[in-house]
């Protein structure tokens, strides 16, 4: 089963080799993982999603609380939560696919922000399902190079996760 | 009070009340060899920086202090790495501090540099590349802390030259405070009390014991649990010396090398009761089989350790000392029913003195042949009850395991996890520089005892007199067992073909050797040894394809021991 993890850990040199090398060293997959500082800067906010059964992801859920960089360990699975992944994708834009293109775009509330004669770059935001269905919609176009960011997470209402 | 960071590190070393160091100088941590001979820190120079860090460790096991070891950059600090390893699978507390090239070259392929914090990563509990002499005093705080609590475990603090030189503020915090390392010490009341309600249900209690007991001196309230509810108690490799073997409740090893009974014991349980123990292969044999009828109680003070490779029924997470008085106070709660419980094991014991007397851990004797068995034997009997036990990795170790009886706590210093040959004699080194009037010995096999064999050196140089067995077959015995019992006696690599002479390499070091060729000569020389001043090398020519038996095939479940060779 697919499981969303964020995990708070000391913004320091070395975090994300140890969280890494948990998952690899133990065979546990990443699907994807993002990180960045949060508003305190001394901490760091990781998003990962891996999958395994009960049992492997009550290790993983354990494992990473293990490390001793680790603050908090939130597995959303379950939870109602917000979950967002960015993609910019770089497609073949000619004469007769140019206007699709657009179309396409729009419905899913994507933005061009580059612009050459052969070709567009799309923004596009949303869950990882939305962000895979315009990439399906924009293949035959002519995919030239794809970048996603992997999703984010927060929980929805009021009640905030913090350090501590 | 300004110094610079090799002081510190000194200073630190000395706050931390750390008196003795195993080491090897060398070109990054030479300014730390220079301060040291105005510290009051006894040094010890091994030949091998790997023997270093088993000896920090053996010194912790004897101990329970943390040990400390010091290496140069590059080929000193991965020396290290085989005994951080040993250390990391033990759960035994070391600081290790690796010199490293100037900050400015870290990642120049510089000179004896090599990336010691990536490569252990995976085997140290924490590690530290200390990049600013100002984060020094905190680092070294942080370390010993992590180090010594919770589950303890190696941390290795890597300090760049430059750091060393550079000069700070030194002031030693007396706190450390880590927000993402708060290890559980107290065992939860209600899971203690549902604890309490399992084992009075109990018919069929077993008692399994690893190495937690051990790290936490809970040997007292094992004692105490164990004869309150009056359970038979089997222990691990590591748990080995935490329960005397020669009380009427033992049931000696369980696993692959256990005894019989203490196999069938956990087979047939209805309650088992793991205590600082982690279910190692070694010890479960095949899963689906293990305890099969028993609801299990896990308490570790580690929660990656519960669950991880059996079902539990009930964790308990927390300082094994505490959760085992906790139980015990509770019972003393309920002594009538504590009373009825016992009053109803009757059978149990009746079941399990048949196992005990079916198969009995025995071996054949002989008249003409030195058998290992019988050297063990002869050792426990010719030795102090408090005297340390180290033991290299084969079968040495398992008629170690098998036929010494341990009777005091911290006695028993093996490596279990990692399974390190090599690592007995530097542990015994030491154990001994830490206990300088017991006796320490170290059980070796003459496979093994090469791996390190160097360390006599260091032996001979401190009058560190650290007697030395080696029981002798020319064969790296275990891989040879199995090529004899599993790959059709195909002994592919396993003879040591060139006979070492051991007696005379001890001379060749300024120490005594000894050897029996016949079982008749076995004591004298032990008493020889014992009388003798200084390290002795006993070597015995033992029966060259003895087995250690009984045994659980790998793969196969507990209660399918394969009983005579």
């Amino acid at each position: 089963m697919r499981h969303t993890i964020s995990v708070l850990v000391e913004n320091e040199f070395g975090v994300l080799t140890r969280v890494a090398g948990l998952f690899s060293g133990r065979g546990f997959n990443i699907e994807s993982l993002s990180v960045a500082p949060t508003l305190d800067p001394t901490i760091s906010r990781m998003t990962i999603v891996t999958s395994g059964d009960d049992q492997i992801l009550e290790q993983i859920n354990k494992q990473l609380n293990k490390l001793i960089d680790t603050i908090k360990v939130i597995d959303f699975t379950g939870e109602d939560y917000v979950e967002r992944e960015m993609a910019l994708i770089k497609v073949t834009a000619e004469d007769d696919t140019r206007a699709e293109i657009l179309r396409i775009c729009d419905i899913f509330r994507g933005k061009v922000v580059d612009v050459t004669p052969k070709c567009y770059t799309v923004e596009v935001t949303g869950s990882p399902a939305k962000v895979s269905a315009i990439v399906d919609l924009l293949r035959p176009m002519g995919i030239k190079e794809l970048v996603r960011t992997g999703p984010v997470v927060l929980g929805r209402g009021p009640k905030a996760w913090k350090a501590g | 009070m300004k110094l610079t960071g090799s002081k510190i590190l000194l200073e630190s070393f000395v706050k931390e009340g750390v008196d003795t160091i195993f080491g090897y100088p060398g070109g990054t941590v030479i300014n730390i060899y220079d301060d040291l001979m105005d510290y009051p820190i006894k040094h010890i120079l091994t030949r091998h920086e790997q023997a270093a860090v088993h000896a920090a460790d053996g010194y912790a096991r004897a101990t329970g202090k943390v040990g400390v070891a010091i290496a140069t950059s590059g080929p000193g600090a991965t020396n290290t790495i085989t005994g951080i390893a040993t250390a990391y699978m033990d759960s035994i507390p070391l600081v290790v501090i690796t010199g490293q090239v100037p900050t400015p070259l870290i990642g120049n392929d510089a000179f004896q540099e090599a990336d010691i914090i990536g490569i252990t990563r995976p085997i140290t509990k924490h590690n530290y590349l200390v990049k600013d002499v100002k984060d020094l005093a905190l680092t070294i705080k942080k370390a010993f802390f992590i180090a010594r609590t919770g589950r303890p475990g190696p941390v290795v603090i890597d300090l760049p030259k430059d750091v060393q030189l550079a000069s700070t503020n030194y002031e030693y915090p007396d706190k450390v405070e880590l927000r993402g390392y708060k290890p559980t010490y107290s065992g939860n009341a209600r899971m203690v009390e549902k604890a309490t309600k399992m084992i009075l249900a109990a018919k069929r209690p077993v008692i399994y014991v690893g190495g937690g007991a051990s790290l936490t001196d809970a040997h007292q309230e094992l004692l105490e649990l164990a004869e309150k509810i009056n359970a038979p108690v089997t222990t691990t490799l590591m748990g080995m010396a935490s329960f005397p073997k020669t009380h009427r409740l033992s049931l000696g090893m369980l696993g692959m090398h256990g005894t019989y009974y203490a196999n069938m014991a956990v087979t047939n349980a209805d309650v088992l009761i793991a205590l600082g123990a982690r279910f190692d292969d070694r010890v479960t044999g095949k899963i689906a089989t293990f305890a099969p009828h028993a609801k299990i109680i896990h308490v570790d003070i580690d929660p990656t350790s519960i669950k991880k490779n059996v079902r539990v029924d009930l964790p308990i997470v927390g300082d094994l000392k505490d959760v085992l008085r906790k139980i015990v106070k509770s019972l003393d709660g309920v002594q009538d029913e504590v009373n009825e419980m016992v009053a109803g094991l009757q059978a149990w014991h009746e079941e399990i003195t048949g196992w005990r007397k079916d198969q009995p851990m025995t071996y054949k004797t002989s008249a003409q042949e030195i058998k290992p068995q019988f050297v063990i034997e002869k050792l426990r009997e010719l030795s102090n009850d408090d005297a340390i036990i180290t033991t290299e990795v084969g079968q040495h170790q398992m008629w170690t395991a098998q036929f010494f009886d341990f009777l005091k706590p911290r006695t028993f210093l093996s490596s279990g996890g990692l399974g390190t040959m090599g690592f007995g004699l530097p542990a015994a080194l030491g154990a001994q520089a830490a206990f300088p009037n017991r006796q320490v010995i170290d059980v070796s096999g003459d496979g093994s005892f090469q791996m390190n064999s160097q360390e006599l050196a260091t032996l001979v140089q401190y009058r560190l007199p650290v007697k030395i067995v080696i029981l002798n077959n020319n064969f790296l015995g275990m891989v040879r067992q199995w090529q004899q019992l599993f790959f059709d006696k195909r002994y592919s690599q396993t003879c040591l073909e060139l006979p070492i002479d051991f007696t005379k390499l001890a001379e060749a070091y300024g120490a005594t050797g000894l050897r029996a060729t016949k079982p008749e000569e076995v004591a004298d020389v032990i008493k020889t040894a014992f009388a003798t001043d200084g390290p002795v090398i006993m070597e015995f020519k033992i029966s060259r394809e003895e087995n250690v038996m009984p045994m659980v095939p790998a793969g196969a479940g507990l209660n399918e021991m394969v009983l005579a060779s």
